[in-house]
C-alpha cells in the first residue's frame, strides 16, 4: 500500500519534519448546528496538545475528523501528511472507543488481539495489559469489567500499535482520583517514548497534568492556542457575587477592565474577573450600597464563556 | 508535499486483506457463537414450516421430486431470512455501538470487515440448512444423491451473497428500528413471491410474471435447480446475477457515506 504524494525523502533526513496534523480551514455542520467554524490547527512531532473546551464546543467532531470518521464541509485534514480517510494514513494512529464501548462477550485478551491485529509491530499483549494494571484480566469478557477497567482497556487499545499520533476523548471522564492519576501517568511515559498526543477534556485538572501546549476550543472555533501556564493565566477567573441594583451594578463592569457584564443570579449580580480584589476594592471605593458579597474560583464553563465573549 | 511513509504495510494489499478478512470474521463468529439466541429463532421457524405444511400433505411428502423441491425452496428461504436478519439487524445494531467506529479508525480499508461478514452469512446459512436437512431427509421422501451435493454447496454460497449484500445495505443505511421494521416487511412479501413458500407453478400468470424479476425467486430456482438436478433457466440466473451487482453497489455507496451514528 502507497500514500498518494510522493515522499520526499525519509522522515529522518528532512531537516523540517512535516506537521503530525495539519487542518487547514476546516468546516463542518450538523444539520443546522455548526461543530466547527474555519479551524486551522498544527501539530508538530512530539507535541502532547489540550484541546480545552466545554461540551458541544467542536472537540469531538475535530479529532472524528482527524481518525477518518468524518469529512470536513470544506477545508483539508491531513495527519502524517495523508488524508486519515485513507486506511494507510492511520497505520500510525492510536484512538479510543467512546464510551467505552467494548464488545460485552469478548474476552480482553480477544480484544487486543483483534486490534493488534491491524499494526505490523504490536505491543504483546502482556506487555500492554501489565502497563494498564490489566494483567490478570486476559480471559474476562470485557462486559465483567468495571468502569474503570473498561476506561483504562480502551485507553490501552489505542496504543496497542505502538502508535506515532494517540487521539484521547476524555481518556479519564467516571474514573476515580487514583485511577485517573495512574492513567495520566501511562500516558506521560507513552509520550516521553516519542508520541504526538492528542487529548480533549472538559477538566482543567486533566489538562494541566498532561499537556504542554493547550488549544482552547468553543463554540465551533479556536478561541486560544498557547503554552499551558499561559492558557491557565487566562482562564483563572473569579466569580463575584453581590446584590446591589442593576444600574451599579453595569457600572461597576465598564469602569474595570477585564469584567464580565454582570448577569443576573437569584437575586444577585455575578461578574467574572481576572483580579477579583481589584473589583472589591472598585466596589467599596465607589460607595454604592451593597450587600451579601461572595468571592469564589470561576467553574471552567464559566471562564470559557468569558474568552467566548472576549473573543468576539 | 513531504510525506512520512507510514511505517507499516510491507505485506502487500491483497495479502493484508485477505489476513485481516479473515481475523474480522473470527472476532464476529466469537461474538455470535457466545449470543446464540440471536440465530437461533431464525434457524427454527423454516424447519417448522417444512414440518407443518409439507410433512403431512402425503401427495407431496411422499413424491420425491416435489418433497425435494418443497424442501429446497424452503432451504433457499432459511439461507435468506439467516442473511437478511444476521446482517440487516446485526450491523445495524453494531453501528449503535462506540466500538464500531472505533474499528474505522484502524488502518484497514471497507473490505476486510464486510468480507469477514460475508463469509460468516454464508458459513451461517449452511448452519441453518441442517435442521432442514433433517426433517427433509427422514420425514418426507426428499433426497440429495450424491452427484447434487456439491452444486447445492456452491448454491448455498450464490443464495447468501446477494442477501448478505442487501442485509448489509439495509443495516449501514438504517436505525436498528428502521431495519428490523424494512426486513421484516421486505422479507416474507419477497419469499412469498419469489416461490419460497408455494411453488410459482401454481401462480398466476401476473404473479408468476413478476416473480421472475426478484432476487428470492431468482435464489428459489437456483436451490431447486441444484438439489432437484432441473435445468436453470438462464434467465433467472442472469436476473440474480444482476440483483448481486445492485447490492453490491448499494452496500459500498452505504459503507462509504456511513459515518457512524446519525446525528440529527
Amino acid at each position: 500500500m502507497t500514500t498518494p504524494s510522493a515522499a520526499v525523502g525519509t522522515a529522518q533526513d528532512a531537516e523540517r519534519q512535516p506537521a503530525v496534523v495539519e487542518v487547514r480551514e476546516v468546516t463542518r455542520t450538523f444539520g443546522p448546528v455548526t461543530a466547527l467554524d474555519g479551524v486551522s490547527l498544527s501539530v508538530e512531532p512530539g507535541q502532547l496538545v489540550g484541546l480545552l473546551g466545554p461540551n458541544g464546543a467542536g472537540k469531538t467532531t475535530l479529532l472524528s475528523l482527524l481518525s477518518g470518521l468524518r469529512r470536513p464541509d470544506s477545508g483539508t485534514v491531513r495527519i502524517f501528511g495523508g488524508d486519515p480517510r485513507d486506511p494507510a494514513a492511520r497505520a500510525s494512529l492510536g484512538t479510543t472507543p467512546q464510551e467505552t464501548g467494548l464488545p460485552d462477550v469478548l474476552r480482553v485478551g480477544e480484544v487486543v488481539e483483534l486490534v493488534a491485529r491491524h499494526y505490523p509491530d504490536p505491543m504483546p499483549t502482556g506487555e500492554l495489559l501489565e502497563r494498564f494494571a490489566l494483567g490478570d484480566m486476559l480471559r474476562r469478557q470485557t462486559g465483567s469489567l468495571s468502569g474503570g477497567q473498561k476506561r483504562r482497556l480502551a485507553v490501552a487499545l489505542a496504543l496497542v500499535g505502538r502508535p506515532r499520533l494517540v487521539l484521547l476523548d476524555e481518556p479519564t471522564t467516571g474514573l476515580d482520583v487514583e485511577a485517573r492519576h495512574e492513567l495520566w501517568s501511562a500516558l506521560r511515559t507513552f509520550h516521553s517514548e516519542g508520541a504526538t498526543v492528542v487529548v480533549t477534556s472538559h477538566y482543567l485538572e486533566e489538562i494541566e497534568a498532561l499537556a504542554e501546549r493547550v488549544v482552547v476550543v468553543g463554540q465551533g472555533r479556536i478561541l486560544a492556542d498557547d503554552s499551558l501556564s499561559r492558557i491557565l493565566a487566562t482562564v483563572a477567573r473569579r466569580k463575584v457575587l453581590v446584590s446591589l441594583d442593576e444600574a451599579a451594578a453595569t457600572e461597576l463592569s465598564v469602569a474595570l477592565p477585564a469584567v464580565s457584564a454582570p448577569a443576573r443570579e437569584g437575586d444577585r449580580f455575578s461578574f467574572l474577573a481576572a483580579d477579583a480584589d481589584a473589583l472589591v476594592r472598585q466596589l467599596v471605593r465607589s460607595g454604592l450600597p451593597f450587600s451579601d458579597l461572595e468571592v469564589r474560583g470561576a467553574s471552567l464553563e464559566e471562564a470559557f464563556i468569558t474568552l467566548t465573549q472576549e473573543s468576539r | 508535499m513531504t510525506t512520512i511513509a507510514p511505517p507499516a504495510l510491507t505485506e502487500g494489499r491483497l495479502a493484508r486483506d485477505l489476513r485481516l478478512t479473515f481475523v474480522h470474521f473470527r472476532v464476529q463468529l466469537v461474538e455470535m457463537l457466545r449470543t446464540p439466541m440471536a440465530v437461533i429463532g431464525n434457524l427454527v421457524f423454516p424447519s417448522v414450516a417444512l414440518l407443518f405444511f409439507v410433512v403431512p400433505q402425503q401427495a407431496i411428502a411422499s413424491d420425491p421430486l416435489l418433497a425435494t423441491s418443497a424442501t429446497a425452496q424452503l432451504s433457499a428461504f432459511a439461507i435468506a431470512s439467516t442473511c437478511m436478519f444476521t446482517f440487516g439487524l446485526g450491523v445495524a445494531e453494531d453501528r449503535d455501538k462506540p466500538f464500531f467506529p472505533y474499528l474505522r479508525t484502524l488502518p484497514v480499508g471497507a473490505v476486510p470487515p464486510l468480507a469477514g461478514r460475508v463469509l460468516n452469512g454464508i458459513l451461517w446459512s449452511f448452519i441453518a440448512l441442517v435442521p432442514l436437512a433433517l426433517v427433509g431427509g427422514l420425514l418426507t421422501e426428499a433426497t440429495l444423491s450424491w452427484g447434487r451435493l456439491l452444486p447445492t454447496l456452491l448454491a448455498v454460497v450464490g443464495v447468501a451473497t446477494p442477501f448478505t449484500l442487501l442485509g448489509l445495505a439495509i443495516g449501514y443505511s438504517m436505525s436498528t428500528k428502521a431495519a428490523i421494521a424494512v426486513v421484516q416487511v421486505s422479507l416474507f412479501p419477497l419469499a412469498f413471491a419469489g416461490g419460497m413458500f408455494m411453488p410459482p407453478e401454481i401462480f398466476p400468470r401476473w404473479l408468476d410474471v413478476l416473480s421472475s424479476y426478484t432476487p428470492t425467486r431468482g435464489a428459489r430456482e437456483l436451490f431447486v435447480s441444484a438439489a432437484t438436478g432441473a435445468p436453470l433457466d438462464a434467465h433467472f440466473a442472469f436476473v440474480l446475477a444482476a440483483w448481486i451487482l445492485v447490492f453490491a453497489t448499494l452496500v459500498t455507496i452505504a459503507f462509504r457515506r456511513d459515518e457512524g451514528r446519525n446525528f440529527k
